[in-house]
């Protein structure tokens, strides 16, 4: 079975032929202005299994798209299996054994998953023979990295860890003798990713090299062997993991001190101001999308909503802001009753002292194309405050930008530039700035920390326990299950739609919540 | 400073060699100008009539003319005021929506001499001439009703105005005094200028006409009617082309023309006051005075059976006599006969 | 306050003066080619243009004329354009506007100019407004793309305009589609008057009060997109729908109001064509413009101090190529409409052609190798 690698390389021993399976020496790489890769040298052992982290724009992935041909380096060489290569494209990548899985898969969905594996090796205009070759290969493969996958069934079927494995196995069947993995867990449940690590943990037996890029320091700790930590373009620290720990990663990825931890006193939680009673959302194609959802907040408490993405918890947000008509149930926004067809929208929320901070701060919270007073204004720009009548002052506009940019330390301090041209942290802490400065009975949050650097995360995390201890209702989702147990006085579990359960912050634990997310009942322990 | 300069100099050259243009003697005493409508001065039909009117002077004198085809509204009275202004003895102002225009530069200036074909200007300088485009309407549809085998005849009109229910309005009586029973299908190309220049739009409006039985497709639309005959051609049937002479554009498918003498018009005009006959007032080109008719030459003669010569000869002389009546659109803004 | 940037943090004079400049020249400089290749002298007739535009009073008269009924236009483009809409369908609003404005002249007699004008102003913007609404709620609520129905509604208007000139408006006993002239006592007192009664001498031209009033629509304008809550929320919309409806923004009623208003700018070139110039309803007075206004909006980054000087512009092409027929027998009204058409091509549709190049110009060199 010589398949369709074009080097075969057989991994019959873990004991490397090489002393590096791929190294990155002296990469450099600007795009303008900015300097995204400063002289990287990176080394990867065979049969090893080597973390990437650091804040967004720390130029992981730059460096990864070198490697895979999308982009070209500046000055520096790349080296696989000692000798030098050029790289020019993704199939140069792939011939030379370098895979590669990115966050958003590369699938066909409305094709199987064998016609998937075989797109572009087709080889010859009967496409029979090449499917019942491929099978044969795939299935040879996936005994031996135990990963299973339904060959014929539609990816559109499958769910997102499955479709997962089958870019994997992608990889796999094109020779990757190297795996670079983009953020992998970052749309995956807790049993999941144990699954993952499994694989790829079976990977390094069988001797590939995997390259993990990820945020998320604690699956470092789980299953790398080498941790390389990046800032501004350039490694700034590389460690054995078994010789480090998470707060040493952090410190190095912010350059200083990181606070990882969350301090706050118990809850003093009084009356509810925010209920949902067997709410039902119907989308356009006559999906329930969140199904018979009931819910309390009250003042002075941070509830969380835990879930994989996609699993209702987005529609859960729209209602409760009114962004979202829902088909039946009710709502209850201090201690007025909604119903279907009651006239709820944004701009009815906001009066009664709900703040939401969306999901998806790009679309929803600001403009970018503002700058970031008119940004800072949205969604209180018929405020009495910031003019008179018809017009809008933007001298006060701007002093009031100012303001909320001092009081959530929002760099740099110009309300006049580009709501684009601030870093997502920035971007987020303007939006909180903006919501929480009215002082709202009642915020919803979604994803607070999502693409914010570890510094940032702190500050917010300070500033929701801070609205909580003021006696605010506060309803949190996130799509990372540290921060949902880190700030969560009660936590919600969703899963398809559904609310399947609730845990008080104490009985929390990850591996209670991840079974739920995944749809174990009643959360009992794997 | 050079650039300036230069293009001064080029502009004063320029301007030299206009005033030194052949007949540049005569043109200081008299100088003739002729403004055309959107339609342009080649649309083979209303304003390449007055053109050939124009340069029929041009070849018979030797003097030349000064012309312009406008582009929009405002350039009506600019030109015209131009021309003026810089000594036009007579100017041909071609097509009824330069009416207004010249009526406020005639004023102004009361020493030129201003000729309006197809509208009326009441003013001691300015000559104003229309046709009796029902009678020589009226006339084709004569010899429409006597060639149609099937009984159908079409019209294809250009832009829905008043001037273009006149002719159908004429030709309908003439069809229906021939056979009473005659149906006459007609349309109109459209409701904005681009009616006029629109041969696909001509050529389709044709061939749905052909489809319902039509076989003579009398064509008022200016270039919009070059694909009504076209299609008419192409189809082995007949059209009846407008303004000038369009015999010759598909010979043996054309079954006439209704002329419209809008060349003896702007001719008439530079002759006149070149010769001192020019008169302001009201002139109506009817049959009687040759204004308008049918045309006849080597390209339809075969077409045209004695029967049908005869019948369309006792119409005329019947209209020039006063005995019998055609009925004009524009009296009553209607067409009731 | 607009933006002082642009997205890849051009100077605003890059944009703003630059840019266009390059393009204005290029047009330019391909129009020479045109112009020799017919063997007459380019600079000679570039000189004819600006001359025959600038130089006479009469010109320029004529110039700004033509200057007035683009800025209506290219405001109702910007307007339309801030809210996220492409309105294609000045044509058609303009020609319904000057319906409005018909219709106020002939119904009030002998009332002086300065009292009918503010109802001409309300019957031309009224009807505009309702030709840019209807395709606005088409878009909100329907969905049917703004582009597509705008230019259906200039067919529609267009129809609407024959079958009223021809079977209702017309004047009886008269060939062409015209209504009756209004009574001399509304006619907008034109520019030459005016300056005549402050003893300057001009020459005829059709320029009249009107241009006072697209000026001050100019300011009307900018106040109300740059300094309003409406004009935040219209310029919210245009941005990003979603987050103007986080902001508790409809941009359905949005959507509708700036189309409304768009149509209503637009039907202000019956002020100038109508009510100003021609007075009397006919076809055919836009002859444009309103297509044009798209272009001078573009070239004028659909900002009103962009917007003025870009119609001047076109005003000056307008009026220098009808002075490029009168002077040069050899260049057609066809070739006049060419140069036109590749000032419009380089100024409007290739607007960023040089773009990247300015970027790449005005991006800082990283400091040491």
């Amino acid at each position: 079975m010589h398949a369709v690698t074009v080097t075969p390389a057989p991994h019959s021993a873990p004991k490397p032929a090489h002393e590096w399976a791929v190294e990155l020496v002296g990469i450099d790489k600007r795009f303008g202005p900015v300097h995204a890769n400063k002289d990287v040298t990176l080394r990867f052992a065979p049969a090893s299994i080597h973390g990437l982290v650091g804040e967004n724009g720390a130029g992981k992935s730059t460096l990864m798209s070198i490697l895979y041909g999308f982009y070209q380096a500046d000055s520096g060489q790349i080296l696989v299996r000692g000798q030098e290569v050029a790289i020019k494209g993704s199939q140069d990548a792939i011939g030379l054994g370098i895979g590669m899985v990115h966050q958003h898969f590369m699938l066909v969905e409305t094709f199987t998953v064998l016609e998937n594996l075989l797109l572009g090796h087709e080889g010859g205009p009967l496409l029979a023979p090449a499917v019942a070759r491929a099978r044969k290969d795939v299935q040879a493969l996936e005994r031996t990295f135990g990963l299973e996958v339904p060959l014929d069934a539609l990816v559109s079927d499958l769910p997102v860890g499955v479709q997962q494995r089958v870019e994997i196995l992608k990889a796999l069947y094109r020779g990757a003798d190297v795996l670079i993995l983009d953020e992998p867990t970052a749309v995956l449940s807790p049993p999941e990713v144990a699954q993952l690590f499994r694989i790829l943990e079976r990977l390094r037996a069988e001797g590939r090299t995997v390259v993990l890029i990820t945020h998320k320091l604690k699956e470092i700790m789980a299953i790398t062997d080498h941790v390389s930590v990046l800032r501004r373009g350039a490694v700034v620290a590389e460690f054995a993991t078994a010789e480090t720990n998470r707060q040493q990663l952090a410190d190095a990825m912010v350059g200083r001190k990181a606070n990882l931890e969350v301090e706050k006193a118990p809850a003093a939680a009084g009356p509810v101001l925010l209920a949902a009673e067997g709410v039902n959302v119907v989308d356009a194609r006559g999906v329930t999308t969140l199904k018979n959802a009931s819910l309390t907040v009250r003042a002075g408490e941070i509830v969380g909503v835990a879930g994989v993405a996609g699993n209702g918890q987005s529609e859960l947000l729209g209602v409760l802001s009114g962004m979202l008509p829902f088909a039946s149930g009710t709502l209850t926004v201090k201690g007025e009753m909604l119903t279907a067809g009651s006239p709820y929208d944004p701009a009815d929320a906001r009066r009664r002292g709900l703040a939401h901070v969306p999901e998806d701060r790009l679309k929803l919270a600001v403009v970018k194309e503002f700058p970031a007073a008119q940004s800072a204004i949205l969604g209180y720009h018929a405020e009495k405050a910031l003019g008179r009548g018809w017009r809008l002052d933007w001298k006060r506009v701007t002093a009031k930008t100012a303001e909320l940019m001092e009081r959530f330390d929002v760099r740099p301090r110009d309300p006049s530039l580009r709501t684009a041209l601030f870093s997502g942290g920035n971007q987020q802490k303007l939006v909180m700035a903006r919501e929480m400065e009215k002082e709202p009975d009642i915020l919803l949050v979604g994803q607070p920390t999502r693409g914010v650097d570890i510094g940032a995360i702190a500050f917010i995390h300070k500033q929701l326990v801070g609205l909580r201890d003021r006696g605010k209702a506060i309803l949190l989702i996130s799509a990372e299950l540290d921060e949902i147990m880190a700030l969560s006085d009660r936590i919600l579990v969703m899963c398809d739609g559904e609310i399947v359960g609730e845990l008080s912050a104490a009985e929390a634990t990850e591996g209670r919540i991840g079974s739920m997310m995944a749809g174990v009942a009643s959360g009992e322990e794997q | 400073m050079n650039f300036f300069r230069r293009a001064a100099c080029a502009a004063a050259l320029t301007l030299s060699v206009v005033a030194a243009a052949p007949g540049a003697e005569s043109e200081k005493t008299f100088a003739p100008a002729i403004v055309f409508d959107m339609g342009g001065r080649f649309d083979k039909s209303f304003n390449e009539g007055a053109n050939q009117g124009a340069e029929r002077f041009r070849a018979d004198t030797g003097v030349n003319f000064r012309w312009f085809e406008i582009t929009n509204e405002a350039q009506r009275e600019q030109f015209l005021r131009r021309l003026a202004a810089r000594n036009a003895k007579v100017i041909v102002a071609v097509g009824f929506s330069m009416a207004p225009s010249v009526e406020k530069v005639a004023r102004e200036y009361p020493d030129v001499r201003f000729t309006l074909i197809d509208g009326v200007v009441d003013l001691p300088n300015v000559q104003s001439v229309e046709f009796a485009e029902h009678e020589g309407s009226y006339l084709v549809g004569v010899l429409a009703a006597l060639a149609s085998k099937t009984g159908t005849v079409g019209f294809v009109g250009g832009m829905d105005i008043p001037l273009i229910r006149r002719f159908v309005c004429g030709y309908e009586q003439g069809v229906k005094a021939t056979k009473p029973d005659a149906k006459v299908i007609s349309n109109m190309a459209g409701s904005t200028p681009t009616a006029w220049a629109d041969p696909t739009r001509g050529s389709e409006l044709a061939k749905s006409q052909m489809d319902r039985g039509a076989d003579v497709i009398f064509a008022a639309a200016g270039q919009t009617g070059l694909g009504v005959l076209q299609a008419a051609a192409d189809a082995g049937k007949q059209g009846i082309g407008v303004d000038s002479n369009q015999n010759h554009l598909f010979p043996g498918h054309v079954l006439t023309s209704m002329i419209k003498r809008v060349d003896v018009a702007a001719y008439n005009a530079f002759k006149g006051v070149m010769d001192g006959t020019w008169k302001p007032g009201h002139q109506r080109l009817g049959l009687t005075e040759e204004g308008v008719g049918w045309a006849l030459d080597e390209n339809n003669r075969s077409l045209i059976t004695p029967e049908m010569l005869a019948a369309v000869t006792k119409a005329a002389d019947e209209i020039k006599a006063g005995t019998r009546h055609v009925v004009n659109y524009s009296d009553k803004d209607s067409c009731v006969y | 306050m607009s933006a002082g940037t642009g997205p890849d943090n051009l100077p605003w004079w890059a944009t703003g003066v630059l840019l266009p400049v390059i393009n204005v020249v290029l047009a330019l400089i391909v129009s020479a080619i045109v112009i020799l290749a017919i063997g007459e002298d380019p600079l000679g007739a570039m000189w004819t243009m600006v001359q025959g535009a600038l130089g006479t009073s009469e010109g320029l008269g004529y110039t700004l004329y033509y200057a007035t009924s683009l800025i209506f236009t290219a405001l109702a483009v910007a307007v339309a354009f801030h809210g996220g809409l492409f309105n294609i369908g000045g044509e058609g609003q303009a020609y319904l506007g000057g319906l409005g404005v018909g219709l106020v002249c002939l119904a009030v007699g002998d009332m002086p100019w300065y009292l009918v004008l503010p109802l001409s102003v309300l019957g031309g913007a009224a009807f505009g407004a309702l030709w840019g609404a209807i395709p606005g709620y088409l878009q909100a609520y329907r969905g049917s793309h703004v582009v597509i129905t705008t230019i259906m509604f200039n067919f529609i208007a267009s129809s609407l305009m024959v079958y009223l000139m021809v079977n209702v408006l017309i004047r009886p006993g008269q060939m062409s589609p015209e209504s009756a002239q209004f009574d001399k006592a509304t006619f907008l007192p034109l520019v030459q008057d005016m300056a005549a009664a402050i003893g300057i001498q001009m020459n005829p031209s059709p320029l009249n009060f009107s241009l006072f009033l697209a000026l001050a629509a100019c300011v009307l304008v900018w106040a109300f997109i740059w300094h309003t809550r409406w004009g935040f929320a219209l310029r919210t919309v245009g941005a990003n729908e979603n987050a103007a409806r986080y902001a508790g923004i409809d941009p359905k009623k949005v959507i509708i109001i700036a189309m409304a208003l768009s149509g209503a700018l637009a039907g202000l070139l019956g002020v100038n064509e109508i009510h100003g110039v021609q007075h009397r309803l006919l076809l055919n007075f836009p002859a444009g413009m309103g297509f044009t206004g798209i272009a001078v909006a573009l070239m004028g980054r659909n900002h009103p101090a962009g917007i003025v000087p870009a119609a001047i512009l076109f005003g000056m092409l307008y009026q220098g190529g009808t002075e490029l027929i009168f002077d040069y027998p050899s260049i057609s009204r066809e070739l006049v409409v060419v140069i036109q058409g590749v000032v419009i091509l380089f100024a409007g549709a290739l607007e960023h052609m040089f773009r990247p190049a300015l970027v790449r110009l005005f991006t800082p060199k990283p400091a040491g190798v």
